[in-house]
């Protein structure tokens, strides 16, 4: 064990500064009387801000340090940004929500830079056991997180989502030791070192596919996606979009991290597990979503849907030509998601009423009358969830078939093609709702709302037409 | 600058001028939105004209007959293994139906002045994007952005229709997005499968690049064959080809008048354009293959429409079945794959768009002061309305195919080449079809005469019906005088076209 250098603290710095801040505001966080928790809000975005600046100042570096447990590469640099927009949005939708409700805490905004950094960590993760720490440290602050709102169904999904979260958490554990016990290492590229050396071992298979079931709980795959819909509506909607955005890019982070560096050598096993959970997880999320009346149900099942597009993106991982294409186009996703999504919900929130009220698709009737930008921004986002032009989703769906397709997975891209074909019917459902049919519903005006939504439509659409950068970004992320 | 002063830049993209104008304006100033919307139709066309001039120029030096024109080509995302350009180019193929876009928008629009008196702001900014995705769809030569443009198209029409649509407008909307949205995912697989394999999307160096796969058997003749179908798919159901026809009806039953003119105009033409663009030159093997089942599927079409449009109460349903007969001719003459077949059937897409464009419009009108489309409540409209009558009778004539009016040049082509072809095999195909031309006659003249011969008729009894005035007159002359020059002297049109048509069948190997 060598002493760590300066170059171990520089690969992990992001994540350190964010920590230490997070620590911080919490003490801090004490001291600021009830009524002025926007302080502590604005003083968790200031964090997230200037991490965000240190994080994109680390593109184009690549290393690994604390003996090979932390990386720092385009892949974990990449993530580190989407997460810490993640994190921004959060806030920004929580603020004024919060306020709304009733249920403004301080915790809140600790809590999700804990969360954030747990996340970042993942991406930066080079060992199993860095893993599960992460693992931990990005979700217990969303399990309280899920049932700060101190309401019975807030509280439901609180202990829904720990009770099961726990136990897929011990799926990983597990996991990991079965690799340990295969190979004699945690570390990723110790796994794969002797896997690509020795004879593959039933136990490295299976402790591989039981990280598996651990990371298909958190980025919502079916058949482990059972808590998605109760917590995603029981949860506070702000709590709801963070998570549904911050813990889906992790999981899929850990799984895309795990699987590419350490196990491409039982490829030949795992790609059938991958076919079959992206295929299901695309044709149950879309097909369940159609009988959904309420959005953040609706929503809820879409984002179990888009979990399946990235997967099937990754089936091919075991393919050394097609890989960084896989990883780059589940990068490019999950951006392409991130911001749809958060957009959707911040128009969701814009028309909830307390005591769960306005949530209903119906209630969307009449919307594009009264406020037409928000029924505009609401019809990208569709747009966008749907894959149509021109939007970032749409962009985003073009390069997970193309990784796909070079897989020579042309069965799985034909069900990824008619399911999204499934999930216009109820997308538009909103639209025709919307623009359609008379109502006479009442939006919120909030700021952080506007600002999230206004962000989200102008990224949606404009970032589509000049995805360049990005995809050379994306694109720079192999991992090895 | 230079990037933006390209002409065909211009035309696709100079409507959102008019978009980002009316973006800012009132909602209640619904006059002035109409005129900028117009007006911005009316520079676009102008646009087109220039486009024109300057593509014979292109055309006429020596050894570029039948090439792209005008190409604005600029790289657009080329990393990451990605090879996509902003590519925008005209040729003898597209050229026509250019025109054809930039020349029915300003019609449509000033077809909507009193119609349309909800949400007019609305009702224009989508109709100028629709005027957008059609420019882009006839002019993008990389398939990345013909993809793009290709599905926009849907979302203003679906929003056209579903917002100024008729009773049952919401189903119509939605039956019309999924159902073209089935086959253009079809071929997104398709796209990125020949793009992943010729490593590029723009279709120039595709062409270069398919002969060799295909010969080195990189591409076998049976994912041609899947290729070539996932394509169609997409096609077939916009143009839309039976069985995949049933759509269609009710999107243009519901879809206001400016929605159906545009919508039978231009965007069916999108579907045989793309197969004439596409198909035909992306899979030749595959093309000369399916040629007999096309054919057979083009004459069932055919006569399937013109029996169905007989027994139609309603008349704007009757317009919407015989373009299912109509484009069946399309359809017969591009897969005839012989120089009078396939220019016949570009003249022809033409002629469809102006002579059911124009009863689509004067249904429209009729529309406006009865608000019924029922066949039986009419009759006897000839003596109150002689104007509205005649100019009904010449496009009714021009539907049907009567000699001296365009519709009959366009048939007369598709047939003679259809009957001659070697590639469809038998002369049947021609000759079943040549049975629509009279049925054709049949309905229309049925139609015509319920509507404005015999007996005044319930609601021509009752109604102060009043004639044409100037703005619809506007509206309609210049489609009729089209019926007439390429009726009487279809040159200059074939002209356009032959040197591209005999170009893309060059490479065919027949």
């Amino acid at each position: 064990m060598t002493q760590p250098t300066f170059i171990d603290f520089y690969i992990l710095l992001p994540f350190t500064i964010l920590v230490a801040w997070a620590c911080l505001l919490l003490l801090v966080d004490i001291f600021i009387p009830r009524t002025l928790k926007w302080l502590t809000a604005l003083l968790a975005a200031a964090g997230l801000a200037g991490t965000l600046i240190v994080s994109i100042s680390q593109f184009g570096k690549s290393s690994t340090g604390f003996s090979g447990m932390a990386v720092l590469d385009g892949f974990s640099t990449f993530a580190n940004v989407l997460l810490l927009i993640s994190g921004l949005f959060g806030i920004a939708l929580a603020y004024g929500y919060a306020e709304r409700m009733k249920i403004q805490r301080g915790e809140y905004y600790t809590l999700l830079l804990f969360s954030v950094s747990g996340m970042m960590l993942m991406a930066q993760a080079g060992d199993l056991i860095i893993v599960f720490l992460a693992l931990e440290l990005l979700s217990i602050p969303l399990y309280v997180l899920a049932a700060i709102s101190r309401k019975p169904e807030s509280e439901e999904a609180g202990v829904k989502y720990f009770l099961l979260g726990a136990f897929a958490t011990g799926f990983v554990v597990y996991g990991t030791a079965l690799v340990f016990g295969a190979t004699g290492t945690t570390s990723l590229a110790g796994i794969f070192l002797i896997a690509s050396t020795t004879p593959t071992s039933l136990l490295l298979t299976i402790g591989a596919a039981l990280l598996l079931v651990g990371f298909g709980f958190k980025v919502a795959a079916v058949p482990f996606h059972m808590w998605t819909p109760d917590v995603y509506q029981g949860a506070p909607t702000s709590v709801t979009a963070f998570m549904s955005s911050g813990a889906k890019i992790a999981g899929f982070v850990a799984l895309m991290r795990v699987f590419a560096t350490a196990f491409p050598s039982i490829s030949a096993d795992m790609t059938n597990i991958f076919w079959a959970l992206s295929a299901l997880t695309m044709i149950v999320g879309n097909f369940v979503a159609i009988s959904q009346t309420n959005i953040k149900r609706m929503l809820a099942y879409s984002s179990i849907a888009h979990a399946g597009y990235i997967l099937m993106a990754f089936v091919p991982y075991g393919n050394k030509d097609v890989v960084a294409t896989s990883v780059a186009a589940g990068l490019f996703y999950l951006m392409a998601y991130v911001f749809t999504n958060f957009g959707a919900w911040a128009v969701v929130m814009t028309l909830e009423k307390a005591e769960g009220k306005g949530l209903e698709i119906a209630d969307y009737a009449g919307l594009a009358k009264k406020y037409p930008a928000l029924a505009v921004a609401m019809t990208v986002f569709m747009l966008s969830f749907i894959g149509f032009p021109p939007t970032l989703g749409m962009v985003g769906k073009f390069y997970l078939f193309r990784a796909a397709l070079e897989g020579g997975f042309n069965g799985l891209a034909l069900i990824g093609v008619f399911t999204s074909l499934v999930s216009a019917y109820y997308y538009l459902r909103v639209v025709v709702n919307m623009y359609m049919r008379e109502g006479d519903p009442v939006a919120e005006r909030e700021p952080g709302l506007a600002f999230t939504t206004t962000v989200a439509a102008v990224a949606t659409v404009a970032l589509s037409l000049a995805p360049q950068w990005l995809f050379l970004l994306a694109s720079n992320a192999i991992l090895k | 600058m230079e990037f933006i002063l390209q002409p065909l830049t211009l035309l696709t993209f100079f409507p959102l001028v008019g978009v980002l104008v009316i973006l800012f304006m009132n909602a209640e100033q619904k006059i002035a939105i109409r005129w900028v919307a117009l007006v911005t139709s009316l520079i676009t066309l102008v646009v087109s004209l220039w486009v024109l001039q300057s593509f014979y120029a292109a055309e006429s030096v020596t050894g570029a007959a039948g090439a792209l024109h005008l190409e604005a080509k600029y790289a657009w995302i080329t990393v990451a293994g990605w090879n996509i350009y902003y590519y925008l180019a005209v040729d003898g193929l597209s050229i026509l139906l250019v025109l054809l876009t930039a020349f029915l928008t300003p019609i449509s629009l000033l077809s909507t002045w009193t119609a349309v008196e909800e949400r007019v702001k609305e009702f224009m900014i989508f109709f100028l994007l629709l005027e957008v995705g059609m420019m882009g769809v006839f002019l993008a030569q990389d398939l990345f952005m013909f993809y793009i443009f290709w599905e926009f198209t849907l979302v203003p029409m679906y929003f056209l229709i579903g917002l100024w649509g008729g009773p049952r407008r919401l189903y119509a909307a939605v039956k019309f997005f999924l159902y073209t949205m089935a086959g253009s995912i079809l071929m997104l697989v398709a796209i990125l499968f020949l793009g992943i394999k010729t490593n590029t999307f723009n279709v120039p160096d595709m062409l270069a690049a398919l002969p060799a796969l295909y010969s080195s058997g990189a591409i076998d003749p049976r994912t041609q064959m899947l290729l070539f179908i996932a394509f169609a798919a997409a096609f077939a159901i916009k143009v839309p080809m039976w069985p995949l026809h049933s759509w269609l009806p009710d999107a243009h039953v519901e879809a206001p008048t400016a929605g159906s003119v545009i919508l039978a105009g231009v965007l069916l033409k999108m579907g045989t354009y793309g197969f004439l663009r596409f198909n035909l030159q992306l899979f030749p093997n595959a093309t000369i293959a399916a040629a007999p089942w096309i054919a057979l599927l083009a004459t069932i079409g055919i006569i399937y429409g013109a029996a169905v449009s007989y027994a139609q109460q309603d008349v704007k349903k009757l317009v919407a079945y015989s373009s299912v007969s109509h484009l069946g001719f399309v359809m017969l003459g591009l897969f005839a794959l012989n120089p009078e077949g396939v220019a016949g059937a570009i003249l022809q897409m033409i002629n469809h768009g102006l002579s059911t464009g124009a009863l689509f419009l004067l249904i429209g009108m009729i529309y406006e002061q009865t608000h019924t489309r029922d066949i039986k409540v009419y009759g006897g409209l000839w003596k109150i309305t002689p104007v509205f009558g005649t100019i009904m009778l010449i496009a009714s004539l021009s539907s049907m195919g009567l000699p001296g009016l365009n519709g009959f040049v366009g048939e007369f082509t598709i047939l003679l080449g259809a009957f001659g072809s070697t590639a469809i095999g038998s002369p049947w195909y021609a000759g079943i079809s040549a049975i629509g031309v009279i049925m054709a006659a049949v309905y229309i003249l049925y139609m015509f005469q319920k509507v404005f011969l015999g007996p005044a008729g319930e609601i021509t009894h009752h109604h102060e019906l009043k004639d044409l005035n100037v703005r619809e007159l506007i509206t309609v002359i210049p489609l009729i005088v089209f019926m007439f020059w390429i009726g009487l002297y279809p040159a200059p049109f074939f002209n356009l076209i032959a040197p591209a048509v005999e170009k893309l069948l060059s490479a065919l190997p027949l």
